[in-house]
């Protein structure tokens, strides 16, 4: 129980612990930083055992006092944000090697991290906010990291928008707060439950301004411009992460809380919240997949693939069932291993061969058989093909579309799978296959820590189908799906009714 | 170049002389009391700061920079997060949760500096962050740049000619 | 009243970001608009001839109910503008590098990106 807020502690401390041992050493930043994730990644996975649990920082009772909050949906999402961070910091012992300052990036993906598991456990409205905000601000500056032109523009454009959308979240809790009096999550919701505020249109102001800024920040259509180009300007485990993690820790996940544990979904589909979020979602679905079609970047194509696969996630929670639900998170889960996979697969092949366009490579596989295997294991399962991950999600999702009697959607759905099949067909053409181009033809496979973190999270991406095996479903994914469809229970845990 | 022609003018550098001391000690007390008056570690760090930033404005980079070199200046950056971090894992294991205040066997004086428990432990610490923090954010857009040394490698460097040539 | 006052503030910053061609006036137009929202929060706590709310042993306590201004706004806006330190340092300094990559804060200038 005491291990709860440590998962916030240990990487904030080794994020200022790093600057300040590892000056003269260059090995001392790679060391820490992948003890900490791994020390992380098997805390998160000791913390199944103590769900639900609610934590009181300093001792002060809610609603008074910050509260951490385990339930099911926050020991999910710490497990996969933890994985895919240990396995993107083993990655990276490499990897950057590319950049001069290993240490301001240990500092920085720590930052992150800390922020991505506070946002994850906290049960405080404007301590999301906070966590929120040291999770992109550190994004913002490791998308620069390499500052060369196209990167600071990208960061540039990333900060401006970033902001601007982070600055109506601040609104959106100000005008809760000074129609409820209260930040904590369960007591807003149950005082919005007891009187008529409902009714009142300050509240639906605040809703719109949370769509607003959380959409933005997990790159929903409308708002997806600065994605495409921060993820692919960032370095390959940047990229991995902010694709993989961030657009979900920051985005999806404050949706899904403030949207169902706080407002209740029931409460909004009076005013079409549902249907807002479902036209969202489609319209990403189809736009991320058609402007994925013509890319020539590949990082440029894996981000628009991300905006597509966002899409599908956005779809699936706007149902409200919890078939909906379970297929919502176990696409986060399933795209974020996936998506990563891609990225590290992407920056593999960009340490080795200097370039990123894939008219320029071909033929790949001949002399690098483990990268184009992650790559494809990656780009199958996001096609939907069985039994890898993304095929669970994705029929998961359509047959909640069938069940709740959304038949156009669901027949949406699959067609725009057959998109992903389709350009990710055309990566793979273009890369690992055909003939080998002469410049090409003595390249060697990238090192070593770099190809065990790919089989590691390949691996994953395989059996990940395992977590809907009854037993280990019961402990895992039905705990997540439960707290979110019953907002009540929610209540009665953090205030203890 | 001698020091006495960098900077502003001579009644700039008098005057700063004079008052760099008092703002100083007047942080140090925002800092101190920050439990008992208005204030605290973020107000007074940054009023630290402000006396650097003051010292740099008047008589050019190296003044400051001799008292405080940007090294140091990380390191009590990341000393002070790491000492708030640890009293609050040191609330978790003394007391019962993390940040809890632990010296509760203290003689419960009203306003005296010490007399709150570890708030005024933590409000050092974070006057100690906020100051080296700040004053690194301003060093560093004020006298560093960078420069590319071969592809995708970059490197930091000190400024060496005055200010930057305007296009 | 004075809210419609925060939202001008915010619309001027918007204004700001959304037209403006120079990255530092983009910049100044997100400061803006952090401190109308910083306005706000501070707004919603006040009363009119609102006391600090600090309580002493001499104070009655209903009447400092009555009077005091809410305290947890401020303990809001002091760790919003933090963030929002943070968030100006960031641009600014990013700013200064693409000043130094393009030699120039035109932003129609700034365009390798496609996107």
């Amino acid at each position: 129980m005491k291990l709860i807020p440590l998962m916030v502690a240990i990487p904030l401390g080794t994020a200022f612990f790093i600057p300040m041992v590892s000056r003269k050493n260059q090995r001392v930043p790679d060391l820490l930083g992948n003890l900490c994730t791994f020390t992380l990644f098997l805390l998160s996975l000791c913390l199944i055992r103590f769900v639900p649990q609610v934590y009181f920082m300093g001792g002060w009772k809610p609603p008074f006092g910050i509260t951490l909050v385990l339930d099911g949906l926050s020991s999910f999402m710490l497990i996969l944000v933890n994985l895919v961070t240990f396995l993107i910091t083993l990655y990276s012992i490499s990897y950057m090697e590319l950049y001069t300052s290993k240490l301001r990036y240990y500092s920085l993906l720590l930052l992150m991290l800390a922020g991505m598991n506070g946002v994850i456990l906290t049960g405080d409205i404007f301590n999301l906010f906070v966590f929120l905000e040291i999770a992109v601000i550190s994004a913002y500056a490791l998308t620069g990291f390499g500052t060369e032109a196209e990167e600071l523009e990208a960061s540039f454009k990333y900060l401006v928008l970033g902001s601007v959308s982070s600055v109506f979240i601040l609104l959106g809790i100000a005008f809760i707060y000074s129609l409820t009096g209260s930040l904590n999550l369960a007591d807003i919701s149950q005082k919005l439950a007891g009187e008529g505020i409902f009714q009142s249109p300050a509240l639906w102001f605040a809703i719109i301004l949370f769509l607003y800024g959380f959409g933005m920040k997990s790159a929903i259509m409308p708002f997806h411009p600065w994605l495409p180009d921060a993820h692919p300007s960032a370095p390959a485990p940047i990229s991995a992460m902010l694709s993989g993690l961030l657009i979900k820790a920051a985005g999806v996940y404050p949706l899904l809380r403030i949207f169902y544990n706080m407002f209740g979904m029931g409460n909004l589909s009076q005013k079409f919240i549902p249907q807002i979020l479902m036209v969202l979602g489609g319209i990403s679905m189809a736009g991320g997949a058609l402007l994925a079609l013509i890319q020539t970047d590949i990082k440029r194509m894996f981000a628009y693939s991300s905006i597509s696969h966002m899409g599908y996630i956005f779809l699936a929670l706007s149902l409200g069932t919890p078939l909906g639900i379970l297929g919502a998170l176990f696409h986060i889960f399933s795209h974020a291993v996936s998506k990563s996979l891609l990225f590290l697969t992407s920056g593999s092949l960009e340490y080795v061969l200097h370039t990123r366009d894939i008219r320029k490579m071909g033929g790949i596989e001949e002399r690098m058989p483990i990268t184009a295997f992650s790559g494809n294991i990656g780009f199958l399962s996001l096609a939907g093909i069985p039994p890898l991950a993304g095929f669970w999600s994705k029929l998961f999702i359509i047959l909640a579309l069938v069940k709740a009697e959304r038949l156009g959607w669901a027949i949406f759905a699959c067609g725009v799978s057959v998109l992903t099949l389709g350009y990710y067909l055309r990566m793979n053409r273009y890369v690992f296959f055909g003939k080998i181009k002469s410049a090409f033809r003595r390249v060697k496979e990238a090192p070593g820590t770099m190809l065990g973190a790919m089989v590691l999270l390949s691996l994953v991406v395989i059996f990940l189908g395992s977590l809907l095996i009854p037993p280990v479903k019961k402990v895992l994914l039905s705990p997540a799906v439960h707290i979110l469809y019953s907002g009540e229970d929610y209540v009665k845990l953090v205030l203890g009714g | 170049m001698k020091e006495e022609e960098k900077g502003l003018s001579t009644i700039v550098k008098v005057v700063t002389r004079w008052i760099v001391g008092f703002i100083l000690l007047f942080g140090i007390y925002i800092v101190i009391f920050g439990h008992l008056t208005p204030g605290g570690g973020f107000p007074g760090g940054v009023i630290i700061a402000g006396v650097f930033v003051l010292l740099t404005l008047s008589f050019g980079r190296e003044v400051p920079l001799r008292k405080l070199n940007s090294t140091l200046a990380s390191e009590l950056d990341s000393f002070g997060a790491l000492v708030f971090l640890l009293v609050g894992i040191l609330g978790l294991y003394l007391a019962t949760y993390f940040a809890q205040n632990f010296i509760t066997t203290f003689p419960q004086q009203y306003f005296r500096p010490f007399s709150a428990g570890v708030i005024p432990i933590c409000n050092l610490a974070i006057g100690l962050k906020v100051g080296a923090s700040i004053f690194m954010v301003f060093i560093i857009l004020a006298v560093t740049r960078v420069i590319s040394v071969g592809e995708g490698r970059m490197k930091m460097l000190r400024k060496r000619t005055g200010r930057r040539r305007r296009k | 009243m004075e809210f419609i006052l925060c939202f001008f503030l915010l619309m001027v910053g918007l204004y700001a970001v959304v037209t403006k061609r120079n990255l530092v006036k983009i910049i100044i137009g997100l400061a803006i608009m952090e401190y109308a929202i910083n306005l706000f929060l501070i707004l919603i706590g006040y009363r009119k001839d609102g006391i600090a709310p600090i309580m002493t042993s001499t104070m009655d306590r209903v009447e400092f109910l009555r009077k005091a201004v809410d305290p947890l706004p401020q303990a809001l806006v002091i760790t919003s503008i933090v963030i929002g330190f943070g968030i100006l340092a960031l641009a600014v300094s990013i700013a200064i590098r693409i000043y130094e990559r393009f030699g120039t804060f035109d932003i129609n200038e700034i365009k390798k990106l496609k996107g």
